[in-house]
């Protein structure tokens, strides 16, 4: 059974993102990496990057696949998660801690109420 | 789809499962296939790989018939030897890779799962075509069950389990033992470049075996875990050890994959022919290692020069965990397979730098 973070949002391709003061932080759930396997290799995007919500921002590769990872809302990234180029199994061992993968800051707000809550998201989650 | 006698083991211990050569197999557990890689080169991994197939050919013309068919020199071959072949079309191309062991009576040929039919039937037709009526072909992989036991610590373990000494046997040998009183054919042979066994033995003692050595690593102190296909491929290419459909095919010449070492060109066998004539031509494009940085680069991708010109296509290419590596194998013209040589591969749109580097990635320590 994989865990869920209960002060997160959620998409249906899932990513996470949580409130960090003005800013918001996004990364992949644990059901996701326990799906994927092995994570091996993260690409992140610049920061400085305006991104739309469901726009791809980057890409988690696995043993076996690549996959895009798409942003859970419109913003502009401030921040990166540096440590996932010397170690992007901690994406494996802490989804919602040390395997964040970018913090932006969200130019419309709004879109948050729209995304799965942490309820929502264990359920869709819970039928693949 | 096809299922092996330890599938429901599989299936218990939480294996992620995908079909392959038709069968479906575990691809990892939940240790995860980078440690399930790690274990095996630091103690001992445990392998099913039943869907490999095994074919056994007898009679009074069996010598002189393999000896034809296949590349290696086999002929030299004692009662307990074991080599590494290929078996070529008359085009001088790969049909197979395979393990050929000498035992007494018999040539025991273990062959790849997904061209065990197509190997079968060349072996079938080439015999009907030389009216060797005193050569007997035939499918053991029915009634045999395979696996691995392969990591530094593999034959303490299997010394431990087995009625005699496993660590007598030289690489590359094999003899009859038994392993947890089940009778096997014990070969000290193995895809991961670790020392180890491969075990091949009546397919009703599949889980016993399985569970019995698990249980005898735990019992004597000797870390042993169950390994997924993902592993044993990275396992394997970081040893440079080829997987037919990637560096040996229907369309590439063991010279240019680097197999000229298993062509016994002193001795006749189908493609021998093609083989001196490409070796007289000259290859146009050679297999290398390169090490890429910048994700991982994955099979079909293109390499390119540092000018941007395409010169070639990725294989096989993955995270290599021992040699903390992205790399891959690719076929390239000669002048750029040099060791050191700059080239790029292509991942997703993005040209990526690699850098020709020197094979196998991986040197266990019992050959250093």
């Amino acid at each position: 059974m994989s865990s869920i973070d209960k002060n997160a949002r959620y998409r249906s391709s899932h990513e996470w993102v949580r409130k960090d003061g003005a800013r918001i932080v996004a990364g992949i759930s644990d059901h996701a990496q326990g799906a994927l396997g092995d994570i091996v290799f993260v690409e992140l995007p610049e920061v400085g990057k305006t991104l739309k919500q469901g726009e791809a921002f980057g890409v988690v590769e696995s043993v076996k696949a690549a996959s895009d990872v798409y942003m859970p809302m419109s913003g502009k990234v401030v921040a990166v998660n540096e440590a996932l180029a010397g170690d992007p199994a901690l994406v494996n061992k802490e989804p919602y801690a040390g395997g964040w993968f970018i913090a932006f800051e969200p130019t419309a707000p709004a879109e948050w109420e729209g995304l799965l809550t942490p309820e929502a998201y264990e359920t869709e989650a819970g039928k693949e | 789809m096809n299922q092996t006698r330890l599938h429901a083991w599989h299936l218990a211990a939480g294996a992620k499962m995908a079909t392959f050569a038709g069968f479906d197999m575990p691809i990892s557990y939940p240790l995860g296939s980078v440690e399930e890689h790690l274990v095996t080169r630091r103690s001992v991994g445990l392998f099913d790989i039943d869907h490999m197939g095994q074919v056994e050919v007898t009679g009074p013309g069996a010598d002189d018939f393999v000896s034809g068919l296949v590349s290696a020199r086999v002929l030299d071959m004692k009662d307990g030897d074991a080599r590494y072949s290929l078996l070529l079309n008359e085009e001088g191309t790969v049909i197979d890779d395979l393990f050929i062991y000498r035992i007494p009576g018999a040539w025991w040929i273990v062959v790849n799962a997904s061209n065990k039919e197509e190997d079968l039937a060349w072996m079938a037709a080439r015999a009907r075509e030389r009216k060797r009526d005193d050569v007997v072909i035939e499918d053991r992989s029915e009634e045999t069950y395979m696996i691995a036991v392969q990591g530094p610590r593999a034959i303490e373990l299997l010394d431990a389990a087995s009625d005699s000494s496993i660590s007598a046997y030289p690489r590359f040998s094999s003899g009859r033992a038994r392993v947890l009183g089940a009778p096997c054919l014990v070969g000290r042979t193995g895809y991961t470049g670790e020392d180890g066994v491969e075990l091949f033995f009546p397919a009703a003692e599949a889980e016993r075996l399985w569970t019995g050595l698990l249980a005898e690593g735990g019992k004597r102190g000797i870390e042993a875990a169950a390994i997924g296909l993902a592993a044993r491929d990275s396992l394997r290419f970081e040893a440079g050890m080829p997987l037919h459909g990637h560096e040996l095919s229907q369309s590439i010449s063991p010279l240019e994959a680097g197999f000229k070492w298993a062509c016994d060109l002193e001795k006749e066998f189908v493609g021998k022919g093609a083989v001196e004539k490409l070796a007289a031509a000259g290859v146009s494009r050679k297999l290398v290692g390169l090490s890429v940085q910048g994700g991982v680069p994955r099979e079909g991708f293109e390499v390119q020069d540092e000018a941007g010109r395409k010169v070639g296509a990725v294989v096989a290419g993955m995270f290599c965990p021992t040699a903390k590596l992205f790399a891959a194998n690719a076929f390239v013209e000669p002048a750029l397979a040099k060791s050191g040589t700059a080239l790029k591969v292509v991942i997703r749109g993005k040209p990526a730098p690699a850098v020709v580097v020197k094979r196998p990635l991986y040197v266990p320590a019992y050959r250093r």
